[in-house]
């Protein structure tokens, strides 16, 4: 039906774009929602959820009850939910997504379904159809062998994994988590500072269980399941191995508080989990015998909250890369998970500093005024000002990594370290050899001290 | 009455310990950023005192300089105690980005910088609170660009109290920057100063022309001209053909009455 047609047919229709990418973040969150039954949930996009229910049910009253209950949550945020169980994952998802007389049991039901339940192209599906083969039961009777031959392996591998003859794995949208805690409310929890007690009661059991263990924890995720069926994750990390429940706590409070839009509780929160998804081992911290602690916590812990409050790659430390390009020869990684400091190439005694203090990335244009063809600049404009060069120390000729390149080829960089007449020191560079380029650009590079 | 005096009484009591612990600009300081510079050093007393708060202005086109003036005096000597480098994401498309080989170039240790971005200047100026309150750092340097209107008495005053309490100190740079009222305990202008001449007309260590333009426990406007020295890790003084300003603090501290040292 044409736009115009359904606006024809009903009055003040609202027309809203196809947006994919937020139908699957809604998917997503559903997902998160469904975590409350069973920690294996899977995605089937566009629009489905398959939950291994195995070993979960009975916490729920049977299938049957737990079947209904997700019914009865998913139908509140305002889905509309075919629901199906199956002994695989996709039987019940073809149970669900295609129309089945009834039957008596789960396997009788899987045989009547139709043939497009295999999900092969439009054009195999006809064809099945067209030799008078309507059901899956239809197909089953019939010598797997014969399928392969007529509609490809895939047909063959579909209908065995339909039947529950294939194993058909799951890709859980979340694996279970090392160490975890939950508690369940009987009345929904309405208040966001009730919730962040009880929050730093669950801390405290999973850093229990960590000390059991001799770990610490590292990556912490608080979910927020609503009684309306949605969930909100919010997670913590820290840049060593913790076993502080306070400072879980603060670091929590830190995120929240950051947050742009804060934990709603709508209806109320009906069930909290933290997980510590990432563990690494951490002794009994040792106190130096002439006293005070063998690590600064402090700092490390204000780096955790900063990285906490403005996102984990704003709080950033530098290490080395071994490479002579000159923008590539540093790391800016985030200090809550950089590897350990290497050594930074020494500078030798008595010269002058060789690299800027300042490095613009990328590098800005200027127009130069040099000699041709490998003179030094003698005057430059770099921001609508003009610099005379006194003193100038160059080329220092930095070759392109040849290696590193498809086409085996890059411009050779020559760098002059130049002082105005005012003091001020550049980094300026020509790139590109005369005979490389016919007319190489000049470009500043970075601002010594 | 006696219950509404003693509450008068205790807030009296309050207010004195406080003055008594701050207010006055000759609290003994917990220790120096020192230059390594004898007369720059001494005529400071010391150096930048620790637990204050210290503002360097610069022209846009000096912000390398001053920065790395900054740098210089924080990482200067050893020692692993980190630098807090606090900066706005918008500052590396403007200025440049913190280049860690040049830090190593004038030897100080890249792997003690730790570098925070921030989205806004006001996000900034928390995080700034944030860093002075926690005790370990060897300074924390606030780079900022042009105006900064968060920072107005109040904010300034917070920092200077933080920064007091954990016996931190705060460096904030204001680059592209006019002086406006604040509680620094100095205030510096820094600009790049011409480099003594190597062999073949090449650049030299870098030269730093400092100027103290305010100093709540001293006279300001002495003005010197260092050079940084790499291998002996301290400044000295830059020695040009035809001395522009070797007697320039001397005279600018006599003038107020004040003897040099």
């Amino acid at each position: 039906m044409a736009l115009a047609d359904a606006r024809a047919q009903v009055l003040g229709l609202r027309v809203v774009p196809h947006d994919p990418a937020l139908d699957r973040d809604w998917l997503d969150r559903l997902a998160q929602g469904c975590a409350r039954y069973t920690p294996l949930v899977a995605l089937d996009p566009p629009d489905g959820l398959i939950l291994d229910i195995a070993g979960a049910a009975h916490l729920f009253g049977g299938e049957a009850a737990l079947a209904a209950d997700v019914e009865a949550r998913l139908e509140r945020t305002g889905m509309t939910v075919r629901s199906a169980l199956g002994p695989t994952a996709d039987a019940a998802r073809a149970l669900a997504r295609y129309p089945a007389p009834p039957a008596p049991d789960e396997a009788a039901a899987i045989r009547r379904l139709p043939v497009a339940a295999l999900e092969l192209d439009a054009e195999a599906t006809r064809a099945l159809a067209r030799a008078g083969l309507r059901t899956i039961g239809d197909l089953a009777s019939r010598p797997m062998a014969s399928l392969a031959a007529r509609f490809g392996a895939e047909a063959a591998e579909a209908l065995r994994r339909l039947l529950g003859d294939a194993p058909s794995p799951l890709a859980p949208r979340l694996t279970p988590p090392p160490v975890a805690a939950e508690r369940r409310f009987a009345e929904p929890v309405a208040s966001t500072p009730h919730a962040m007690g009880v929050l730093a009661e669950l801390a405290g059991e999973a850093i229990e269980t960590l000390a059991g263990r001799g770990k610490g924890g590292r990556d912490f995720r608080a979910t927020f399941f609503r009684s309306d069926g949605l969930a909100r994750t919010i997670a913590v990390e820290t840049g060593a191995p913790t076993r502080d429940a306070a400072l879980v706590m603060r670091l929590f409070a830190e995120r929240i508080d950051a947050l742009r839009d804060p934990i709603d509780p709508g209806f109320g929160f009906d069930m909290m989990r933290l997980a510590v998804p990432r563990i690494e081992a951490l002794g009994a911290s040792q106190l130096r015998l002439e006293g005070g602690a063998a690590r600064a916590p402090a700092m490390d812990e204000l780096a955790d909250r900063l990285a906490t409050r403005l996102g984990r790659g704003r709080v950033r430390k530098y290490r080395p890369a071994d490479t002579h390009i000159p923008e590539q020869a540093q790391l800016e990684l985030p200090a809550i998970d950089a590897p350990p400091p290497q050594a930074w190439p020494a500078p030798a005694p008595g010269e002058p500093p060789l690299r800027p203090f300042w490095l613009f990335d990328p590098p800005q244009p200027i127009e130069v005024i040099a000699e041709v063809p490998d003179g030094p600049p003698h005057r430059f404009r770099w921001r609508r000002a003009t610099h005379a060069i006194r003193r100038y120390e160059g080329p220092e000729r930095i070759a392109a990594e040849w290696w590193r390149r498809r086409d085996n080829r890059g411009l050779t960089r020559d760098y002059y370290r130049v002082e105005d007449d005012r003091g001020r020191r550049y980094w300026l560079f020509r790139h590109g050899l005369y005979d490389e380029k016919p007319d190489p650009r000049w470009y500043i590079h970075g601002l010594f001290a | 009455m006696r219950e509404s005096s003693s509450p008068l009484a205790g807030l009296r009591r309050r207010v004195a310990r406080i003055a008594a612990s701050g207010g006055s600009p000759g609290a003994r300081a917990d220790g120096w950023l020192a230059s390594g510079h004898a007369g720059f050093d001494a005529a400071l007393g010391g150096g930048l005192a620790v637990g204050r708060v210290h503002e360097i202005f610069a022209d846009s086109l000096d912000a390398a300089s001053a920065a790395a003036f900054a740098a210089l005096l924080a990482l200067r000597g050893g020692g692993t105690a980190p630098l807090l480098w606090l900066r706005t994401a918008d500052a590396a498309r403007q200025g440049g980005h913190l280049y860690a080989p040049g830090i190593a170039e004038l030897g100080g240790d890249p792997d003690r910088l730790l570098l925070v971005e921030t989205g806004d200047t006001r996000a900034l100026l928390a995080a700034a609170n944030d860093a002075l309150r926690c005790p370990g750092s060897t300074a924390v340097v606030v780079e900022s660009r042009g105006r900064l209107p968060a920072l107005d008495l109040t904010a300034g005053r917070r920092l200077a109290l933080g920064a007091r309490d954990a016996g931190t100190v705060l460096l904030l740079l204001r680059l592209g920057a006019e002086p406006v009222p604040s509680i620094a305990e100095t205030r510096w202008r820094i600009a790049a100063a011409p480099s003594r001449e190597l062999e073949a007309n090449a650049p030299g260590a870098p030269a730093f022309d400092l100027e103290l333009l305010r100093w709540r426990a001293g006279p300001a406007g002495a003005r010197w001209r260092l050079e940084w020295n790499r291998d002996d890790q301290a400044f000295r003084d830059a020695a040009l053909s035809g001395a522009v300003l070797p007697l320039a603090p001397r005279r600018a501290l006599e003038s107020r009455g004040v003897e040099a040292a």
